[in-house]
């Protein structure tokens, strides 16, 4: 028998006809700590899906092996039963429960049927706390009495109670701070001690060549290589190579006849708070500036702050002790709410349509017009619908939004239509400055290429666009100049001229080590 | 480009039809009690102030929220009439004045704990309902005020100016017939207007006999309905107030700003935030108007009664948030019409109506009204799930 303890051999899985998994094939040894890596949307997610059988056996095809066995999951609660254990981005505690209860939610700790012991859960918590170093907390607290770091070690106490032999981490650092982050990795180390093997998927490449033995590299839907530590080159700088290392086709419509003019847009010492904590700074000093006519991008790792600066600066939706000046067309102006930014002529397309975007179960007219109607669909309160009616018509057919008509429901359409809608209704407002937070998340190549066309059509009219993505070959394609922000501040400024992935992840590094350097 | 055609929604039109089969299978069974005109009037006068509660809690589920609090403002302002006119001798005015004062006040301390401080409404309006009620009985100190006087209680119970003259075996009144006459006008010159706006910015139309069925029905009903009041005692002044209200609301939610920002913040709270609408400022009118509007309904109902009783209003929350439900206002908020609203209220009444005129005991009738609240929102909910 093989030194494997888990093996998954070619995985392949369509989402409607998209592979999403390609050929995969992922191998760890036992006892050791194997990081995933790869960009947004590479399918790290969906290959651990797979592992943990939300993705049921028969809907991919591939072998997974475990322990040597071919493993047929059908939900989470089979892979649990053989001690994989999976911990998602998202915190899955239940806040106002208490620690113990959390350890053991889903698994209690019983005396007869139904029946919780809670002598015996108590006591096994506390336990499982002084295995990931949390000896000292109280179990009867409420778990949201812990900061988001101990939370996190929680979630790992919880997979251990379920006596857990394979433990994936999805990006379990990504809301903790490095003292926070530092910690979770010791704890790792301990695992690995106590012979438990761990999978994680980290964008933080510091960390994964702190951690990891070996880290296996997803691009596209296919594994590029796996590196093991001591053997090969295991250097950020390879990493990163190996993760963007693609070459760009024509996925980008070319930009022509525009012409940049003067800066429209300008934002000064820009400082935000937490909303719900007024001690934790989420951005410091941010500083830009965007002509007419151009295209900037704000790149950064998930988290690093750019929807938060977005919607601080768009009607302060986000935050609070907000200081710093934004100008428009030159003149400052003062955006206490979304209706001021507005009036001045800012747009912002939110990120995730669908909770912050649209009213699904309103028509496609009713979500193109709500942004613009008081402005320009309507008299003293009164709306003109037929005006609507033919902006909307207008709309549709100009940036060819699928649907029978203008009436169709918006949830009842496909995710790009969607996101045309949502355009649409901010192109509606007939902004100077639009912000789009992740455009193209989630929709399919034409739809991509089409909203960058919109992108294209807006800067030659002389708007000044600011594209926020998490997909960097989205970014160096549609943009004219890019701000790399990494933990709330701006870490570098690049030209299209200079820029690669490669430039952006030494971007985003060189500004972790400083914090680094400054924190110790 | 060539003339498009669509259909009419029918959905828009189901409750409308529901109503118009309940009615018919009670003519049935009460051998025709129920097609009167003694009841079609009766119908009018009983289900005025539903109809009133069901516009302003329309606004209220359209937030995805219920305002449990309207019986006791019904009660509370009644009540507040009541002392103005019985103990104070104040003018009628001025008593209605007050009445509308307290509905203004209650909604606007509801809205303010929901809207500001962001308490959650049904908290908020089950401390109003709690509230409300025991401030009625304290006003009234636990007893009926009454009989209240003869101009006051013509709001409820009085009618219009009429013209009567004899007509076969009875009477008719011809104001009856001239209104009939004008509102036939106006639905057919509006559908024209309509027809003829979509024709000049190239809109779709209807197929043109769909129309015509539709004006057709639209008219009979207005007739059947106004010659059965011209035969009893002419037009119920609580018609004109509904009629009126019905016009405000229907106008308000389909075409201003102000009203479809309620749909906005329902369909999806955070997206109407993202999207200019100050949600907080349309909860805090929705619920400050539906205080009004129980004003509006406690005048009614005391007035109809002739008399201020502490015991007023006892649960019309629940048959005005059943006439939203019924009228296909979806319980998540975002979707549903004034006109669905006051056709559930009517659902509700006929039910009422014709299981009293059949000899239903008020218990059975309890149960028939739960079971059609849950048919009509289950058949609602599965028709929608069908689509998608």
């Amino acid at each position: 028998m093989s030194d494997y303890i888990l093996e998954m051999k070619h995985i392949t899985k369509e989402f409607s006809g998209v592979k999403a998994l390609d050929d995969v094939n992922l191998q760890v040894k036992k006892g050791e700590i194997h990081a995933l890596c790869g960009e947004n949307g590479a399918g790290k997610s969906t290959l651990m899906n797979v592992l943990s059988g939300v993705y049921p056996y028969g809907t991919y095809e591939g072998d997974v092996e475990y322990h040597g066995e071919v493993c047929k999951f059908h939900n989470l609660r089979d892979s649990e039963a053989k001690g994989i254990v999976i911990i998602h981005q998202e915190l899955a505690l239940s806040p106002l429960l208490s620690i113990a209860e959390n350890v053991f939610l889903g698994n209690e700790q019983l005396s007869m049927k139904g029946v919780i012991n809670w002598t015996k859960t108590r006591q096994r918590a506390q336990e499982m706390l002084a295995r990931v170093g949390l000896e000292n907390e109280n179990v009867n607290a409420p778990v949201n009495s812990l900061g988001v770091g101990k939370q996190q070690l929680i979630e790992i106490a919880k997979a251990m109670a379920k006596k857990v032999e394979l433990l994936i981490l999805d990006e379990p650092t990504a809301a903790l701070n490095d003292e926070e982050s530092k910690k979770l990795l010791d704890i790792m180390f301990e695992l690995k001690k106590q012979g438990i093997t761990c999978i994680i998927i980290s964008h933080k490449l510091n960390e994964i060549s702190y951690v990891a033995d070996a880290v296996t590299i997803i691009r596209d839907g296919k594994t590029i290589e796996t590196l093991v530590k001591g053997v090969d080159d295991f250097s950020e700088d390879r990493v990163i190579k190996a993760m963007v290392g693609r070459e760009l086709t024509n996925r980008y419509p070319v930009r022509e006849g525009v012409t940049i003019g003067d800066t429209i847009f300008e934002v000064k010492n820009w400082n935000v708070y937490h909303p719900d904590d007024a001690e934790r700074q989420v951005l410091k000093n941010i500083n830009i500036e965007v002509k007419a006519g151009e295209v900037v991008g704000l790149a950064g790792l998930m988290g690093a702050g750019r929807t938060e600066f977005a919607m601080s600066v768009f009607g302060h939706s986000y935050g609070q002790k907000i200081s710093g000046t934004v100008k428009i067309n030159g003149k400052e102006v003062n955006l206490h709410s979304v209706k001021d930014a507005i009036d001045n002529k800012l747009a912002y397309v939110t990120e995730d349509r669908k909770t912050n975007g649209l009213i699904l179960i309103g028509d496609i007219k009713e979500n193109m017009t709500i942004a613009a109607r008081p402005k320009f669909f309507s008299k003293r309160g009164v709306i003109n619908g037929n005006e609507e009616i033919l902006a909307a018509e207008e709309y549709k057919k100009k940036i060819n939004v699928k649907a029978n008509s203008i009436n169709q429901v918006v949830g009842s359409l496909s995710g790009g239509n969607q996101q045309k809608v949502v355009l649409a209704k901010w192109m509606l407002t007939q902004p100077d400055v639009l912000i789009l937070d992740e455009p193209t998340r989630g929709i399919d190549v034409g739809a991509k290429y089409e909203i960058y066309c919109v992108i294209n059509e807006l800067a030659k009219q002389g708007k000044a666009v600011i594209v926020i993505s998490s997909e960097m070959p989205e970014i160096i394609g549609t943009c004219d100049r890019i701000y790399v922000i990494n933990e709330g501040e701006i870490a570098g400024e690049l030209t299209s001229a200079e820029v690669s992935q490669e430039k952006i992840m030494q971007c985003v590094m060189a500004h972790n080590r400083k914090d680094d350097g400054n924190g110790k | 480009m060539e003339n498009k055609r669509v259909n009419l929604d029918m959905k828009q039109y189901g409750m409308f039809i529901a109503l118009i089969v309940i009615y018919l299978i009670f003519a049935l069974l009460t051998g025709g009690k129920n097609l009167t005109p003694m009841n079609i009037n009766n119908l009018v006068m009983q289900n005025g102030y539903v109809v009133i509660l069901a516009i302003g809690m329309l606004l209220c589920v359209l937030t995805g929220n219920v305002d449990l609090g309207v019986g006791s403002v019904v009660a509370l302002c009644g009540a507040t009439a009541g002392i103005m006119l019985m103990d104070l001798k104040m003018n009628m005015w001025v008593a209605i004045l007050a009445a509308l004062c307290i509905g203004l006040l209650v909604g606007m301390f509801a809205g303010f704990f929901i809207a500001y401080l962001g308490i959650p409404p049904f908290v908020v309006t089950l401390a109003t309902m709690l509230m409300g009620r025991g401030l009625t009985y304290t006003l009234l100190q636990a007893q009926t005020k009454g009989p209240l006087p003869t101009n006051y209680n013509f709001i409820g119970a009085g009618f219009l100016p009429t013209y009567k003259i004899y007509f076969g075996d009875g009477i008719l009144d011809l104001v009856s017939i001239g209104v009939a006459i004008i509102a036939s006008v106006a639905i057919i010159w509006a559908e024209l207007k309509g027809v003829k706006t979509k024709k000049k910015y190239n809109f779709a139309l209807a197929p043109a006999w769909q129309t015509i069925v539709k004006v057709a029905i639209e008219l009979f009903i207005l007739w059947f309905f106004l010659c059965k009041l011209a035969r009893y005692n002419g037009l119920p002044f609580v018609l004109l107030i509904m009629v009126i209200l019905i016009a405000i609301y229907a106008f308000i939610t389909t075409k201003t700003v102000a009203g479809r920002q309620i749909y906005a913040l329902g369909g999806n709270r955070k997206a109407a935030n993202l999207s200019g609408i100050d949600t907080n400022k349309v909860f805090f009118w929705v619920y400050t108007n539906m205080g009004v509007l129980a004003a509006i309904a406690g005048i009614v109902l005391s007035a109809r009664n002739g008399s201020s009783t502490p015991k007023a209003g006892d649960g019309f929350e629940m048959d005005a948030i059943a006439s939203c439900y019924i009228g296909g206002a979806a319980v998540a908020g975002g979707s549903g019409t004034i006109l669905g609203a006051v056709v559930g209220a009517f659902v509700m009444g006929v039910l009422n109506n014709g299981m009293s005129l059949f000899g239903w005991s008020t218990d059975i009738q309890k149960i028939v009204k739960g079971a059609v609240l849950l048919g009509a929102v289950t058949v609602d909910v599965m028709s929608k799930r069908k689509k998608n």
